[in-house]
């Protein structure tokens, strides 16, 4: 048996009747990573030593009959812009690369509690900004379907490392589609919780009311399992929902009676890739064919989703990212060569000049070091949300934008009434060449389409594998659900998936 | 509306960035670009809706006062460019 290729949840049966350890599972992984991860670049970081450790102990406590959490002894690649005490969190930045965060993230703490072994930190667009992975400050991520071609993101690690079969599981994070859609673009399965459905504590902040945390995973049902670890109130974060944590690895497998489908018709307008439109056309009929009822419904205002969201997202994170200042932590510029050059600058002004004209030390330290250390889409972010912010632009833009989303999430509620999940494409077009969109950010920020509207509404959605391009490249299923409702949207996604056989394909790794 | 190279030059400053003549330009024009895109919203009536900051109605959310543990001075200065044992330091602020 090939524990690489096996589920999270059948390593689960193994570990528990001793077919396999945790340690055999753990090798095995890290050996999968050191053959194939030099082409495929899915790790920034991976802790060898540390994963051994902790799945050598997780065996003995095993062993010595003590009580196991839900993810005992399966190893867990997490995001690097998740918190965790001591260990490197760069978040993709220059800015970060040597921050060491003196406490764990919500989502760390669960992982570490139901015995997660946590093998490493994956690659991803700086502080969540892209949808390639390219605008990683340390590397490329190559699509293990095509290395000529990105794994989407900004997730793109996450995804790559499972379609790679290094992990059974990871965890990536979704402002815009950052987990949905590099899991479409690698073929893999990922969900973007419903907000306030998963901690946000120690979640390296870009736009807080957008971000949440989530599983990816190469089946559904261990999509349901990561899920349930990581999901349930927090009071430490104050829009954390309360309630209770549905058992959905439970639940997953009980196919829905009666399920009411919904397709947009805005979704499938201009622009969409026609193998990426047949496919979903297909699923369709293959859920028609399990006894779901397919409604056409109307999201009027889907199509302003990428304008409201390049407003809304920009200006949360210009206030975010205020906190990259060189004083606190992460990087500061050269302080001697900033005050020569303001000293030279001073000899050059006239005698009667206003020196007020020159930048203070200060404010010369603060705009050195972030122009230095932060990516070129970090800063596109950050001066479009400050120019939206600005005196006379508020009520233009941010205000206006708030006002869209409101009518976004009308259209949700609209639809949920008329039914259970919402069906369409994650991505217009399938992963597309390293490079191919590096220097025309719209075309970038138009990727995003299909999945930033349920950001914007806090609704729950999912992207699981539906089938290839005549060119072998994956083509992803995304099914949306009214918040709160992710048990239905697991199980929904669990009916297709019963039915097909796209997740179990892997990629031919040279 | 088309943003002017002097309008990116002075959010630079609100932002704490700063480019070089060449960033200038392409910021100008990327920016420009996506303003142009954005400002489709404006061909929504939007008059009678009230704006949405957040997706969740939770209001109000408190913890009981108590004390608790929180970071000791020499972790929350650990990751400073430059600290003393005291503070964080940066260039004079007041004067020379």
């Amino acid at each position: 048996m090939d524990l690489t290729q096996t589920s999270a949840t059948a390593l689960l049966s193994e570990l528990r009747s001793g077919t396999c350890s945790s340690l055999e599972l753990t090798r095995a992984c890290l050996e999968q990573v050191e053959r194939h991860d030099e082409t495929i670049g899915a790790f920034l970081r991976v802790d060898a030593q540390g994963a051994i450790d902790r799945a050598k102990s997780i065996d003995q406590q095993r062993a010595a009959g003590e009580p196991l959490g839900l993810l005992a002894g399966l190893p867990v690649a997490v995001k690097d812009i998740l918190c965790a005490r001591g260990v490197p969190t760069t978040c993709g930045s220059r800015m970060l690369e040597t921050f060491l965060p003196p406490y764990n993230a919500t989502v760390i703490d669960r992982l570490e509690e139901a015995g997660a072994v946590l093998l490493g930190r994956t690659n991803m667009d700086e502080f969540g900004m892209g949808s390639s992975t390219e605008n990683s400050a340390f590397q490329l991520t190559r699509n293990p379907w095509d290395p000529e071609r990105i794994p989407g993101g900004s997730s793109g690690g996450s995804a790559a490392c499972l379609a790679a079969s290094m992990v059974p599981l990871s965890i990536g994070t979704d402002t815009g589609g950052s987990i949905r859609q590099p899991a479409a673009l690698c073929g893999v399965v990922g969900v973007k919780p419903s907000y306030g459905r998963v901690s946000r504590y120690g979640l390296v902040a870009y736009a807080s009311s957008l971000d949440q945390v989530g599983p990816l995973a190469r089946t559904v049902e261990d999509a349901a399992l990561l899920l349930e670890v990581i999901a349930g109130h927090d009071s430490r974060d104050s829009t954390s929902a309360p309630g209770e944590v549905p058992r959905y690895s439970e639940t997953v497998s009980q196919p829905l009676e009666g399920l009411r489908i919904g397709l947009v018709k805005e979704h499938f307008g201009d622009g969409l890739d026609n193998e990426i439109a047949e496919a979903i056309q297909e699923a369709i009929r293959t859920y028609e064919s399990l006894g779901a009822t397919v409604h056409e419904i109307s999201m009027p205002h889907a199509t302003y989703g990428v304008a409201t969201y390049y407003i809304i997202a920009p200006c949360e994170a210009s206030s975010n990212l205020a906190r990259y200042d060189g004083v606190h932590y992460g990087y500061r510029t050269d302080t001697r060569a900033m005050l020569q050059e303001l000293e030279a600058e001073r000899q050059q002004l006239s005698p009667d000049a206003d020196e007020d004209r020159l930048d203070s030390a200060l404010v010369r330290m603060y705009r050195r070091s972030r122009a230095e250390s932060l990516g070129e889409e970090v800063k596109r972010r950050i001066m479009l949300g400050t120019y939206a912010l600005s005196e006379g632009y508020y009520d233009a833009y941010y205000l206006k934008a708030l006002k869209v989303r409101r009518l976004i999430r009308g259209d949700y509620d609209v639809a949920f009434d008329q039914v259970d999940v919402i069906a369409g494409p994650v991505t217009p077009q399938p992963a597309f060449r390293c490079g191919e969109k590096a220097d025309d950010p719209l075309s970038m920020y138009l990727e995003d389409l299909y999945t930033v509207t349920a950001n914007l509404a806090g609704v729950a959605g999912i992207s699981l594998p539906c089938g290839f391009t005549r060119e072998g490249l994956p083509i992803g299923l995304q099914l949306q659900a009214a918040p709160f409702q992710e048990e239905q949207l697991l199980r929904a996604a669990a009916m297709y998936q019963a039915e097909t056989d796209w997740h179990t394909r892997r990629p031919p790794l040279a | 509306m088309p943003l002017s190279r002097s309008d990116v030059e002075r959010i630079s400053l609100l932002a704490r960035l700063k480019f070089g003549e060449d960033e200038l330009d392409r910021m100008t024009a990327q920016l420009s670009q996506i303003v142009q895109y954005v400002e489709q919203l404006s061909d929504l009536d939007t008059d009678d809706v009230e704006p949405m900051a957040h997706t969740l109605d939770l209001v109000d959310v408190v913890r009981p006062d108590e004390r608790r543990p929180s970071l000791s001075r020499e972790e929350a200065l650990a990751n400073a460019p430059r600290h003393d044992d005291e503070c964080y330091r940066v260039p004079a602020v007041l004067g020379d």
